[in-house]
């Protein structure tokens, strides 16, 4: 795994081995905010930028404080709580300094704190023995993969309601798992190119 | 703080009325990766139960002391202690399983029923209907989960737990154990639920606000 090259991880990460479309990860607040595009983009791009910062961090973390003093044990516990000190940190800061950014992603950043997509790239990235820069290049694809997925969806649902014709139990999350499936074979397509485990 | 309901009212609030994936769709993101097998969901269902019953009981013990502004944080702790202790367990007794599941056993943490549950119950409730609670939702939850299972496990391999069920003409359904299989057989469920047990006209609880 070590010897990955840094564009393959990027593109598999986006697309063969997209977080959302074959991990199942962030599924509750894809299935919840997608209901238009502007929305699904402002928590999209939160999340590029949580996921590279906080897959990068966890890494520094994990090889440098818990492994030397064998408490892998609690890479959960330190995981999370970076994770929610992060984004407790990003939320002040662009509220301080970038108010028109904070009224775009203000609203989405308490969200990402539980969202299981975030706390997942860093408990892959331990599995499988990612070097730094190549967890932050993970990080920042499965962000990438992430925010083209929901926007994808978020598009198709805005038409969807307009045309009207769903059935009335399929509404919000049954078409919406439809809708996710059928993407999810389409990026499946992908996955003879590049493979990573 | 509002009355506690009585023990039967929140088996059956938990289990089915307000069952937590036909209803709200929520937390499904962890458990639904492994659900191409039975054995892997069962073994991810025990370890929900476990978390979500012991969370809300902590929880609801600690919810005098716990100061309001950092509750979230102190639930978060609470739900990964509890999660590390399942596996734990896993890694020590079941280790194939532990493998198999991967990084999904300690995604269990952020698996938003758990800290819905904390939140819309336990804060506000004695432990012992806590407990209930947890279980109760737990128990719907996993119930559903293992519906998809079924379906995947037995169209996919033709097995169920790794028993040979279907003859051996059968051609396997491949699309079934993969991702896309997952998405379509919950979303039957979800619109069979909704047609006809569980029709949206009680208001539903806004409960989605957790990732």
């Amino acid at each position: 795994m070590a010897n990955i090259e840094p564009t393959t991880l990027f593109f598999a990460a986006i697309f063969t081995n997209n977080i959302l479309l074959t991990n199942f990860l962030g599924l509750c607040p894809f299935l919840s905010i997608s209901k238009n595009v502007e929305s699904a983009f402002g928590l999209g791009t939160a999340v590029v930028f949580v996921m590279a910062c906080t897959t990068g961090l966890n890494h520094l973390l994990y090889y440098k404080i818990l492994v030397p003093y064998d408490l892998v044990h609690f890479e959960y516990i330190l995981f999370i709580i970076v994770i929610a000190a992060f984004v407790q940190l990003v939320e002040m800061i662009v509220e301080r300094f970038f108010p028109p950014l904070y009224y775009v992603l203000g609203i989405f950043l308490p969200l990402i704190t539980v969202n299981c997509a975030i706390l997942g790239a860093s408990l892959f990235m331990v599995i499988r023995d990612y070097t730094l820069v190549q967890s932050v290049i993970y990080g920042a694809g499965s962000g990438i993969g992430w925010l083209l997925a929901i926007t994808a969806v978020g598009a198709i649902r805005e038409k969807v309601q307009k045309a009207n014709v769903v059935p009335k139990g399929l509404e919000g999350p049954g078409i919406t798992l439809i809708i996710t499936g059928i993407l999810s074979l389409a990026f499946i397509a992908f996955s003879g190119m590049i493979q990573i485990q | 703080m509002a009355k506690t309901p009585p023990a039967k009212t929140i088996m059956q609030e938990g289990l089915w009325i307000e069952n937590p994936v036909l209803r709200h769709t929520l937390g499904i993101c962890s458990t639904l990766a492994v659900t191409n097998l039975m054995v892997n969901t069962l073994v991810m269902n025990i370890g929900l139960i476990f978390t979500l019953s012991m969370s809300c009981t902590t929880v609801s013990i600690l919810r005098n002391i716990t100061p309001m502004r950092i509750r979230m944080m102190v639930q978060t702790l609470i739900i990964s202690s509890y999660v590390i202790i399942f596996d734990i367990f896993i890694k020590g007794y079941l280790p194939d399983i532990s493998e198999a599941l991967g990084p999904y056993v300690g995604l269990i943490i952020t698996n938003c029923i758990v800290m819905g549950r904390c939140e819309a119950f336990a804060r506000n409730n004695l432990p012992l209907p806590s407990f209930l609670d947890g279980l109760a939702v737990g128990i719907g939850y996993s119930l559903v989960l293992f519906g998809v299972a079924f379906v995947r496990e037995l169209l996919g391999f033709g097995t169920l737990f790794g028993f040979q069920i279907m003859p051996e003409a059968f051609t396997p359904w491949t699309i079934m154990i993969m991702p896309p299989g997952a998405f379509f057989t919950l979303a039957l469920y979800v619109w069979l639920a909704r047609t006809y047990f569980m029709p949206a006209d009680k208001g539903m609880v806004e409960l989605r606000v957790k990732g």
